[in-house]
């Protein structure tokens, strides 16, 4: 059965999650091209640091969220982090998923001892906390963009290949593969056109969860100095630049945060929308991320 | 449950923790660089670096490094921390107490509050307190921890002393004691708790918000059984239906919700210690991991990792003690 689609369709939540969704990344391309000031220069510091939010300047620039130490506008700013953070995000999940779905068709499809290597390494990883694993990894290679979103993905394949594993394996003794194989289909192809289409579902659904997982686990990084590295801003690393200012100046570190739990909201209630429709069942796991 | 049931269970949680610490182990080997570069003064010579790799076993090929890690792991012995220079298990030794005090009663307050919270939510499904507690909670769990401690931070500092609220209600936000003044008996104890309100709180904020929007579907799907609608047509008080029919079923779905949150507990969180510098397994991870103190990192991991299957076993042992149905052999 085909879930229907379309916009009216959608409850008011998960309407409200695209258009913030939506927002956001319109405003992370837009906002700092259409900036006066340049987000990352530093201008005259004595007048224009820690203005508070809805402050004008001494040249009648208006600061919604007020200015960091630097006399930077955080609204600006928190959209540039925005790009970054949300291109890692949904890097890092895509590519999970995609490694998950390679692991798990070819566990699935194959069976025997790549499906029980292929398991056993899934469970393996899964026993460690993300958290753990991603802090080891930034431990022992170079921080950057670039390793926080290949450990998001080596951490994060599991749930997808265990999906797609079961569902291929389903699949893979159903009628029309079969008749497939008789008409002489390359594996491959069969795999590609009748197999993956009817697996894909849960999984493009725990790519949606993923996305606000990877966006808070990259947030936690760059947090503790481990993620994406200044002066290229992020929203983790943003709150992580205000954080001796909090008691005097506590916008600085809390205004990157608002859309941060904006986006993790709008992608956990389109996850879990979507997932209602397929009727999977929750997952568990994602509390015990939260260390 | 049959004896040789749990015997597969435990071997298979063995297992588990073997290849967990296999992984580990590979992980630190695949990374770049050489440890003994590391330990090494900075005006060692290249034999220097050579001996001290010899004397670490860095020379030997990699199986036979191997088994002697993991000979050296089941007795017990995770190696130096090259940092500290004391035991790695005697470093965590020392920072596990402070962590399982913080863990124990954000686990304690986070089920006390998230479970009544999730079942109050699921009894009046679709009211409007539900709605606003299922935006509530989705928010807070959405926010990250080190946001969540950050915005306590703010408020009992920088907003208690704008909004001008008595001195007593602005609670210290940094350390454990407060500095420079030595307490004794009830009054030092007092000022650790003061001290413990914003981190067990962070915690606590984070934790229930997460228990209760799992505990609201795990308990709509026990209410919505048959057998329930059946006690209440039977005429079965709502309490009775709750103690009797309700309790029993949405009990082995909040024991893997403990035993997912259990090891937390034992591991400390490195983002409510670092925020609020608490000295536990959480800091002391992060401070090894700027130090590159491998052996502490890996140390930490190794007991988090095994704080994790030690609770998923306890779970899968508990589990058919609650629930008849998985009591079979078949898996």
């Amino acid at each position: 059965m085909k879930p229907r689609s379309g916009w009216s369709t959608l409850d008011r939540p998960s309407q409200l999650a695209v258009v913030a969704l939506g927002a956001l990344a319109a405003g992370a391309v837009l906002v700092p091209l259409l900036a006066t000031a340049d987000p990352l220069a530093i201008g005259d510091v004595v007048a224009r640091k820690l203005l508070p939010p809805f402050a004008r300047d001494e040249a009648g620039g208006f600061h919604l969220l007020g200015t960091d130490r630097f006399g930077r506008d955080l609204f600006v700013r928190m959209m540039l982090a925005g790009r970054i953070s949300l291109a890692v995000g949904v890097l890092g999940s895509v590519l999970a998923a995609a490694m998950g779905t390679v692991v798990g068709a070819l566990a699935g499809w194959n069976g025997g001892a790549i499906d029980r290597i292929a398991m056993a390494a899934a469970d393996t990883v899964l026993a460690v906390p993300r958290l753990v694993l991603l802090l080891v990894c930034a431990a022992l290679w170079q921080p950057g963009t670039t390793t926080v979103v290949i450990v998001l993905a080596a951490t994060g394949w599991m749930g997808v290949a265990r999906m797609i594993r079961s569902e291929v394996a389903a699949a893979r003794v159903r009628p029309y593969v079969e008749a497939a194989g008789a008409l002489g289909v390359p594996t491959l192809r069969t795999l590609w056109r009748h197999v993956l289409p009817n697996a894909i579902g849960p999984a493009l659904v725990a790519t949606t969860l993923g996305v606000g997982s990877a966006v808070m686990l990259e947030s936690g990084l760059s947090f503790l100095g481990l993620g994406i590295q200044p002066p290229a801003p992020s929203w983790g690393n943003m709150i992580a630049g205000g954080r001796d200012l909090i008691v005097s100046a506590p916008w600085v570190a809390l205004a990157p945060g608002l859309t941060l739990i904006i986006t993790v909201v709008a992608a956990t209630i389109l996850g879990d929308a979507w997932r209602d429709r397929l009727s999977g069942e929750a997952p568990v796991r994602a509390l015990a991320d939260r260390a | 449950m049959s004896f040789s049931l749990i015997v597969r269970r435990v071997a298979g949680a063995a297992a588990l923790f073997w290849l967990v610490v296999t992984l580990i182990f590979a992980l630190v080997r695949m990374a770049p660089g050489d440890p003994a570069t590391l330990l090494v003064s900075p005006s060692a010579t290249a034999d220097d670096t050579e001996r001290l790799r010899a004397e670490l076993g860095l020379d030997r090929p990699m199986a036979v490094q191997y088994a002697r890690w993991a000979g050296a792991l089941l007795r017990g012995d995770l190696g130096e921390s090259f940092a500290l220079h004391i035991p790695v298990v005697r470093a965590l030794a020392d920072a596990a107490p402070v962590s399982l005090a913080l863990g124990i009663a954000s686990i304690l307050l986070t089920f006390a509050i998230g479970v009544p919270l999730g079942l109050a939510q699921a009894m009046w499904r679709g009211r409007a307190a539900d709605r606003i507690a299922t935006v509530a909670t989705a928010a807070v769990f959405a926010a990250p921890t080190f946001w969540v401690a950050l915005a306590l931070v703010a408020f009992f500092t920088y907003g208690a002393a704008t909004i001008g609220l008595p001195a007593w209600m602005r609670l210290p936000a940094f350390g454990v004691r407060t500095p420079g003044v030595s307490l004794t008996g009830w009054a030092d104890l007092i000022d650790v708790a003061r001290h413990a309100i914003l981190p067990v709180a962070t915690l606590t904020a984070v934790g229930a918000a997460g228990v209760a929007r799992y505990a609201r579907t795990n308990f709509a799907d026990v209410l919505g059984l048959d057998l329930v609608r059946a006690a209440r047509a039977r005429g079965a008080s709502g309490a009775r239906v709750l103690v009797r029919h309700v309790t029993g079923n949405a009990l082995p779905g909040l024991v893997v919700l403990f035993a997912l949150t259990l090891p937390g507990v034992v591991a400390g969180s490195v983002f409510v210690e670092s925020v609020f510098a608490w000295p536990g397994l959480g800091r002391l991870t992060l401070s090894a991991i700027a130090a590159r103190d491998y052996p502490v990192v890996l140390g930490a991991g190794i007991w988090y990792a095994g704080a994790v299957i030690a609770a998923n076993l306890a779970a899968d042992l508990v589990l058919p003690m609650l629930d008849p149905r998985r009591r079979s052999t078949a898996t």
